[in-house]
């Protein structure tokens, strides 16, 4: 199997790092401002307006906050792969 | 049926899936042993994480802290949850293509060096020896507090049952059991929050039972538990007297804790490839996220029913098998007061509940630290009831008590399990084999790996017994992220996204780490630290994310400022960002292949 590793050129693997960099800082934001953001340091703001009774920033911290993570974590290894794909890598 | 047949019933059946699945899934190859062979399907080790990550301190303590704690709670919400993003993101599928068993075998060869990978060592068996003792006394907890079986034997009983898959099997048969597992406490844990969200709300959906009305009344659920917790002195719910700063410290430290952890780690080596892991990681979430919404929704519901029922009761004095509680309650009914309830009777026994009548009255207050009425909390709960004793609390019938006691137990039993791997591997192949007896055979390390893995669970059983002496479950347990936080994550997250990264600065990174974040704590829980005194008002809980980013920057100036790494570990870490091109290269590989592929086995990183 060892014969069969996908190979690419120095350039090649540099563009694949640099797109998946550049994917993952983009879903690290989103992670951040989910959390730390309206969980935590925009709470005050958000919990101005609220949801089944719920303060926002109150529901972003218990509840909100994990189904973004879960969107974020499906998104990504959907664009990962899409990405493998034009590098034809994987399958 | 009463109570204790359901109990044993459930607890009998699942223990007999686990002996069974111990026979089955008896391991052959280190390989199988260390990492299951690298065969288990995404969405099965997704399920096998979650049940491996999910602990005695998330299924009994997590929703008795949040029921206290309210917003503050959410700390370990976010924190238990967010890590995840920064698993599949970060770690876990440059980790599973770098092809290797433990967290230390990158670490060693990463930075190519024995001393790196002894300091992981070091730090792996720290972190899951202080993990596994807040889990042995999980499993005690549960014993003791529904069994009527004591404390210690509890703890004796779940050991023998770890021992023999934990042994047999090695991370091939801890993974099929955690499958079971997750099934036996989700369900357990949903169920109970079904019937209460719909007795409260009648939602049947506690995430939204949580924002929903009360049944019956025109205020939201939320705004009457803040209305009834400020009536009786206690800040809203809602609220949090935390510092923002220490919330975000906190939620920082639990979030890149967890993304460290060398047992959450381990269990993405197990899947087929990169792309698996990042799948995988996905899975976890999900499962995780089932157990992790219902959470806070019981928290809630929890705290509103406990004061409904307890407070403005007149209490019954007695041991509740030596009296005749109904007959002591029919009289209160009659005289126009409520009785203490039956549950209550039942869980004084296990000291969880106290009742001390300051007043003099017989009636039970229970009030806030801003009492509006100047009376003084009579009634003082401790955190782990809540989910124990909730299905009690809400009236739910005995066979839902049974499945809560079976689901703790396999909360508490499979974390347990998948600390057990990361301890027997760090010595058997970690210390052993990779850096005492290289020489040492397949055969003969898997021999050493059951011996390792059985004393393992000698010591975690003993830490157990002494655990009862150290502070509640989740706080114990709160440790371990610390140190995973401050001294692991920093040096993967560097070894994979700076090829700069060398030995010098790996070895300063982890130390600084270990030792900043250790001395903290320690003080503070041991030394007679005071809260006047922390660091940037971080408590203990949330030092690992301050320092943390102080590892970080020792890590960076160390190696800048000494030579950079060998020609083979640029290579090495070049390989490892792109997913199926990983090839060995000289002294980061030395003496190992650094996958399966040279021999007969199935082909594993390779295999696109």
């Amino acid at each position: 199997m060892a014969g069969n590793k996908p190979q690419l050129t120095k350039d090649q693997a540099k563009a694949y790092w640099r797109a998946t960099i550049r994917l993952t800082i983009t879903l690290l934001v989103i992670w951040f401002a989910v959390s730390y953001g309206a969980g935590v340091l925009l709470r005050d703001i958000l919990d101005k307006v609220s949801i089944g009774g719920a303060p926002l920033g109150f529901w972003f911290a218990q509840q909100g906050a994990i189904y973004v993570f879960l969107i974020l974590i499906a998104y990504y290894c959907f664009a990962m792969t899409r990405l493998e794909k034009r590098f034809g890598l994987g399958e | 049926m009463d109570q204790a047949f359901w109990s044993y019933l459930f607890v009998g059946l699942s223990f007999s899936a686990y002996i069974g699945i111990a026979l089955w899934s008896r391991a052959g190859s280190t390989d199988e042993f260390y990492v299951a062979g690298h065969d288990v399907h995404p969405a099965v080790n997704g399920m096998a994480t979650a049940a491996d990550w999910m602990s005695a301190a998330s299924f009994l303590s997590m929703a008795g802290l949040i029921a206290f704690l309210g917003y503050g709670g959410s700390v370990y919400l976010m924190g238990w949850t967010g890590g995840y993003v920064l698993l599949a993101l970060l770690l876990a599928p440059y980790l599973r293509e770098f092809g290797k068993f433990t967290v230390p075998d990158f670490v060693g060869d990463r930075y190519y060096s024995t001393f790196a990978r002894i300091v992981a060592v070091i730090c792996a068996l720290f972190v899951s020896f202080t993990y596994i003792a807040g889990q042995m006394k999980g499993v005690g907890v549960a014993f003791s507090g529904f069994l009527g079986i004591p404390f210690e034997w509890g703890i004796i009983i779940g050991m023998v049952i770890v021992f023999f898959y934990a042994t047999l099997g090695g991370m091939k048969g801890v993974t099929y059991t955690q499958v079971v597992q997750y099934c036996v406490m989700i369900f357990a844990y949903t169920v109970p929050a079904i019937f209460i969200s719909f007795i409260i709300t009648g939602n049947v959906f506690p995430q939204l039972g949580f924002i929903s009305n009360v049944r019956g009344e025109d205020v939201a659920m939320l705004e009457k538990l803040n209305t009834t917790l400020t009536d009786l002195g206690f800040a809203e719910y809602t609220s949090t007297n935390k510092s923002m700063f220490d919330v975000f410290a906190i939620t920082g430290a639990l979030m890149f804790g967890t993304a460290g952890l060398p047992h959450v780690i381990i269990r993405f080596f197990t899947v087929r490839n990169a792309r698996a892991a990042r799948v995988s990681a996905g899975w976890a979430l999900l499962f995780i996220a089932l157990l992790y919404t219902t959470a806070p929704a019981i928290g809630a519901f929890a705290r509103l029913n406990f004061i409904s029922t307890v407070n403005e009761a007149t209490y019954i004095e007695g041991n509740i098998d030596e009296i005749d509680y109904e007959a002591e309650a029919e009289k209160i009914r009659e005289a126009g007061g409520t009785p203490v309830p039956h549950w209550y009777k039942d869980w004084e026994k296990t000291g969880l509940l106290s009742y001390e009548d300051k007043n003099g009255d017989g009636v039970m207050q229970y009030r806030g630290p801003n009492s509006p009425d100047g009376l003084a909390n009579e009634v003082d709960p401790n955190r782990d009831i809540f989910v124990l004793a909730n299905p009690q609390i809400a009236g739910l019938p005995a066979w839902v008590i049974g499945l809560v006691v079976a689901g703790g137990l396999a909360a508490a039993l499979s974390t347990a399990a998948g600390l057990l791997m990361v301890i027997s591997s760090a010595v058997s192949h970690d210390i052993c084999r990779r850096t005492l007896f290289p020489q040492m055979n397949d055969k003969t390390e898997l021999r050493v790996a059951r011996a390792s893995a059985a004393g393992a669970v000698v010591a975690a059983g003993l830490l157990g017994l002494f655990a009862s002496q150290l502070g509640f479950v989740a706080q114990v347990v709160a440790f371990a992220f610390g140190l995973a936080a401050a001294s692991l994550f920093p040096i993967i997250f560097l070894g994979i996204f700076w090829t700069r990264m060398n030995k010098e600065g790996a070895i300063a990174a982890m130390l600084t780490g270990l030792i900043t974040t250790f001395a903290y704590i320690f003080w503070f829980k041991f030394g007679g630290g005071t809260p006047e005194q922390y660091l940037f008002g971080v408590s203990p809980e949330g030092i690992g994310f301050v320092f943390m980013f102080l590892a970080l920057g020792v890590g960076i100036v160390t190696a800048l400022l000494t030579s950079p790494p060998p020609q083979d570990i640029v290579e090495l870490v070049e390989d490892i960002r792109v997913p199926g091109t990983r090839q060995p290269h000289g002294i980061a590989d030395q003496g190992m292949e650094p996958m399966k592929d040279a021999s007969d086995g199935p082909p594993a990183a390779s295999a696109g």
